[in-house]
């Protein structure tokens, strides 16, 4: 673990942006800063948005369990509920297909001239974001915390080896790129 | 034909523009761009052990924008408690995808101001106005939807996946069962 690297703010800082700008490339060059694509994706019309991001789970899952496994990396599982994860992933789903980008493509999409997830999507996303921060307290131990399962993985969850999910995980994507290259 | 000095570097000026040809592409395999992007989240883990997300952002700059116009007492709320307004890893991230964007958008010349992109246009007409408020409209319900789940499409749907956390899958295939049941009312029932 480069835990000396990982303290220094600044140069984190540095690091961050220069992953971002490759990230950005990538998602650009992917077609998938483009509302075209990702409606595409969610009317069945256009599968590349599921090959980007079932390619990209594939290998990160592969690379981050092997860092993992020679103690160059730890996971991070974010904390879920059924009321966080399902209430709030439908919400999101709800403004998924009303946008058309999400909000890492939503800026992609603003360094390619898309004016509408300039003025719309960015805006809107900060408005929402803001009307979230002020709800947050009254909804925090009702909504958020029902059915609280905390930051638990699959293979905590099943009480096995890690890599006794990554496998098979790794099976099903290969899988269901083929079935979608066969369909496609 | 001129003579080459020193002899092959015309050829050695093609095989270089080839090289270079796929910085200039339209677009990638999405299978190349998926392998790039895992690669780049295996960088993440290892130099900043962090995973690639995108909307803690949106909420931090929100929280910015907050205290510029109410001052310091923003602070005092919960989530800006536990998501401090200021600038951090993730911040530089988004503002690096829309430099990374614009960037291969120049390379291969399809930068451009767009109003309204073509398959919006094809269905519901060139309506600058209404395509900018309906994404406004969808904006707002990401940005309640993106902190509610804790995640959006790449911290929940990439990141969170490959780490087999319980929280991405159950929230990345609501991300999507909502989206294409909000698609598909749009564009087989609405329009």
């Amino acid at each position: 673990m480069l835990t000396g690297i990982h303290s220094r703010k600044g140069l984190q800082l540095v690091v961050g942006l220069l992953l971002g700008i490759a990230f950005g490339f990538l998602l650009q060059k992917g077609g998938v800063t483009r509302y075209d694509v990702i409606i595409g994706q969610l009317l069945f019309r256009d599968f590349t948005v599921l090959k980007i991001m079932l390619s990209a789970v594939l290998t990160g899952m592969l690379g981050v369990h092997a860092l993992k496994s020679l103690g160059l990396a730890r996971l991070h599982p974010k904390p879920g509920s059924i009321g966080t994860s399902v209430v709030g992933g439908l919400i999101f789903g709800v403004g998924f297909g009303v946008l058309g980008y999400c909000p890492g493509t939503v800026a992609g999409a603003v360094g390619q001239g898309s004016m509408d997830a300039l003025l719309g999507g960015v805006v809107g996303i900060l408005i929402g974001a803001g009307l979230f921060a002020a709800v947050y307290p009254k909804i925090q131990s009702s909504v958020l915390n029902k059915g609280h399962f905390g930051e638990i993985t699959l293979p905590e969850l099943f009480r096995v080896h890690p890599w006794a999910v990554v496998l098979p995980v790794v099976a099903l994507i290969v899988v269901l790129l083929v079935l979608i290259e066969k369909a496609g | 034909m001129c003579p080459q000095w020193p002899p092959g570097s015309r050829r050695n000026a093609r095989k270089k523009e080839n090289r270079m040809e796929w910085l200039t592409m339209e677009r990638w395999s999405p299978y190349a761009v998926g392998i790039g992007i895992g690669v780049l989240s295996w960088i993440a883990f290892v130099l900043s052990d962090k995973p690639l997300g995108c909307s803690t952002a949106f909420a931090r700059t929100s929280g910015m924008i907050e205290k510029m116009l109410h001052g310091r007492k923003v602070l005092d709320k919960p989530y800006y408690q536990k998501f401090a307004p200021e600038i951090d890893w993730e911040w530089m991230l988004v503002v690096g995808v829309i430099v990374g964007a614009f960037l291969s958008a120049t390379l291969s010349k399809t930068f451009g101001i767009e109003w309204v992109p073509a398959y919006w246009q094809a269905a519901a007409g060139e309506s600058a106005a209404i395509r900018w408020i309906v994404a406004l409209v969808g904006g707002v319900v990401m940005g309640v939807g993106a902190r509610w789940a804790g995640g959006c499409t790449s911290g929940h749907g990439i990141s969170g996946t490959m780490q087999l956390a319980v929280s991405s899958w159950l929230a990345a295939m609501s991300f999507f069962a909502g989206g294409i049941a909000t698609a598909m009312l749009i564009y087989r029932v609405l329009l």
